[in-house]
């Protein structure tokens, strides 16, 4: 677009500034606070320059101070929910691809139903299925267990109906280019439709990623041993202490750590993202 | 190699449809048959069929003396040429060119030398190793067709794979696909809704209609002697006059005008009567003639095409472009070379053969 209005450039900049400041302000809070000391935070509003106190409390946070609120270490709760979000990410996809793929390229009964059925969950956020779902995991006896923290989160209405989309935009032609060059199902799965797919399957990687690695609810119902806890639980505990000053210097330090891998996925993954939200191959 | 033969197929679909009622074809080995119709007529989903795509509701399909109506499309050895080329997109043209190979167990050395073949012929060789997407339409063309070529299958099967093209490069790959399929003397099938494409490919034309056979013949046959109104209207440019015309005896009557037929007159009464543009003169002082007023002329260049009505008539005639146009003026054609048609049926009246065709024989139409 040629347009050359200085109002409407210093207006749409100064949109994007404010825009900026309200989403990044509470993360610039949160990472000055975990650079101060404790007396600093505890004596008046949160200081918005940064603090001497960086190496100190990033240290403590990795060492020791999980251990003071009963809950393992940092980085046994980190490798927790890496292995979670992974878990997940992997899950999800694995089983939403196959169920797009059943829906759009196979006709057996009920298959309309089926995936209006998926698509219904779609309604309901997780918190309202809590209740049934937890009784089953319960009767299931998955409580303490990978399993129990990872299959329930697995099924996944929104990369099925993802999927579905991208495969009802694959050309029909393409398949029946396949059949007569002598592929199957599977083979046709694997040998075209999977890598049309990668795109759509890094850009949805990196946001169910995030979204298993900011799980909080799931985790700390199903979880009672600490040796399961997640990051997300691990802060929250660090919040609730009885008596006491709560050491939100610390909790800060371990909030802004718990931001890196996602951030890392997103910068890493962002090629990969980018194109396989905006570009399709075809 | 092998002949392909279709008997009595039908395609029935949910819903009672049918978009193909009980077609018969016999493809000898070699044969380059073109089917050709309008949008809906059926030809794709005969095709298909034969492909092994679409189910076959009633009949018969046979390639190389097998019946092939519960076969998979890979066992049928046909090889298709699609109308979006349905190249994959993330593969090579190599790749593209060796998937079918490698899904059969083709030795690698085996696919290697096949897939260079197929380039060379095609001209792609410098291309083998781009995506599609780098690739022009006409680029595109040559390695759907490549896909086809490394097979060696039994038969070619090609929907309208040129319709996707602009109008050059158009010209220039039918060449090339009639010169290849000479050059590998395989079993063509293709399927087209352009009759100029359909005129030079074929060996023989298969005309169909709302799923059933008009006329099956050599392009020369069923240009010169069409069995039914349809057929002269679909086949050639610009299309058959059709007009009303009555018949007194030797005399034929098309409205205020009447012209003595020489004895080509096949029966009495009304019927239609057919005259292409070509065939029409302007009509010399000592001749009987047609009254004609002139609406517009098209320039084409080598020929003027005039449309203008006798009496209240659509005709179209080809003249010479040194012809001076006024709004008023006299056609003629030779009786031999009209066709005449029953108006009740639109088919082909039993004896009145132009003189061309009478060389050849016409096919008779199910």
């Amino acid at each position: 677009m040629v347009e050359n209005r200085p109002f409407l450039t210093f207006l749409t900049h100064a949109f994007l500034i404010l825009g900026f400041l309200v989403v990044a302000l509470p993360v610039y809070v949160a990472i000055t606070a975990s650079t101060h000391d404790i007396s600093t935070l505890m004596s008046g509003p949160v200081p918005l320059l940064p603090g001497s106190h960086f190496i100190e409390n990033y240290s403590t946070i990795l060492t020791s101070a999980s251990a003071a609120h009963g809950l393992p270490n940092y980085s046994h709760m980190a490798l927790n929910s890496l292995v979670m979000a992974l878990v997940i990410t992997a899950g999800k996809i694995a089983i939403s691809i196959l169920s797009a793929f059943a829906i759009v390229y196979f006709r057996f009964p009920f298959r309309q139903l089926a995936f209006w059925i998926i698509f219904v969950t779609l309604m309901l956020p997780v918190e309202v299925r809590i209740m049934p779902t937890y009784k089953i995991v319960a009767d299931l006896g998955m409580l303490n267990s990978w399993a129990g923290l990872t299959v329930p989160l697995i099924a996944s209405a929104t990369a099925t109906f993802l999927f579905r989309q991208f495969f009802m935009t694959v050309p029909d032609e393409l398949l029946e280019a396949a059949r007569v060059d002598g592929a199957g199902p599977l083979k046709f799965f694997r040998d075209i439709l999977l890598p049309l797919s990668r795109t759509n399957i890094g850009a949805l990687c990196v946001i169910l990623f995030i979204y298993g690695w900011v799980q909080y609810l799931w985790p700390l119902l199903v979880t009672t041993d600490p040796g399961y806890y997640t990051l997300m639980m691990g802060m929250k505990r660090m919040v609730t202490v009885q008596d006491g000053v709560i050491e939100w210097h610390l909790v800060m330090a371990g909030s802004v750590l718990a931001m890196l891998p996602p951030i890392l996925v997103v910068v890493f993954m962002q090629r990969l993202f980018i194109r396989g939200l905006t570009e399709t191959e075809k | 190699m092998a002949g392909i033969h279709i008997a009595e197929v039908s395609k029935v679909y949910a819903g009672g449809v049918k978009a193909v009622n009980s077609v018969s074809i016999d493809i000898t080995d070699g044969e380059f048959i073109v089917l050709v119709g309008p949008s809906g007529c059926g030809k794709s989903t005969l095709l298909r069929m034969v492909a092994g795509l679409e189910t076959i509701s009633g009949g018969q399909v046979k390639i190389a003396d097998r019946v092939v109506n519960n076969v998979e499309p890979a066992d049928r050895d046909i090889a298709m040429v699609f109308q979006n080329y349905a190249l994959y997109p993330h593969m090579t043209v190599y790749n593209n060119l060796a998937y079918g190979l490698k899904n059969r167990g083709t030795p690698k050395a085996e696919i290697d030398a096949r897939v260079t073949e197929a380039a060379r012929m095609l001209e792609i060789t410098q291309y083998l190793d781009r995506k599609p997407r780098a690739l022009s339409g006409g680029q595109r063309q040559r390695v759907a067709m490549g896909r086809a070529i490394v097979r060696k299958p039994a038969a070619f099967l090609f929907d309208e794979p040129l319709s996707n093209l602009d109008a050059k490069l158009r010209v220039s790959m039918r060449g090339e696909i009639k010169r290849l399929q000479r050059r590998l003397g395989t079993t063509s099938i293709y399927v087209t809704h352009d009759q100029l494409e359909a005129m030079t490919l074929a060996d023989r034309l298969v005309v169909l209609n709302g799923g059933r056979i008009e006329q099956i013949g050599a392009p020369l046959e069923v240009y010169h002697a069409p069995a039914s109104t349809f057929v002269a209207s679909f086949i050639g440019s610009p299309a058959m006059n059709l007009v009303k015309g009555e018949l007194h005896g030797d005399k034929l009557a098309i409205g205020p005008a009447m012209v003595g037929l020489n004895g080509f007159a096949p029966t009495s009464g009304t019927v239609t009567v057919g005259v292409r543009a070509e065939d029409i003169r302007i009509a010399r002082a000592d001749e009987e003639a047609l009254p004609f007023r002139l609406e517009y002329a098209e320039e084409l260049g080598a020929q003027r095409l005039i449309h203008g009505t006798v009496g209240d008539q659509q005709i179209t005639a080809a003249v010479s472009p040194e012809i001076e146009l006024a709004p008023d003026m006299q056609i003629a054609f030779d009786a031999s070379r009209l066709h005449f048609f029953s108006v009740d049926t639109g088919k082909r009246l039993p004896g009145n053969l132009p003189a061309e065709a009478k060389l050849a024989p016409i096919e008779p139409v199910v």
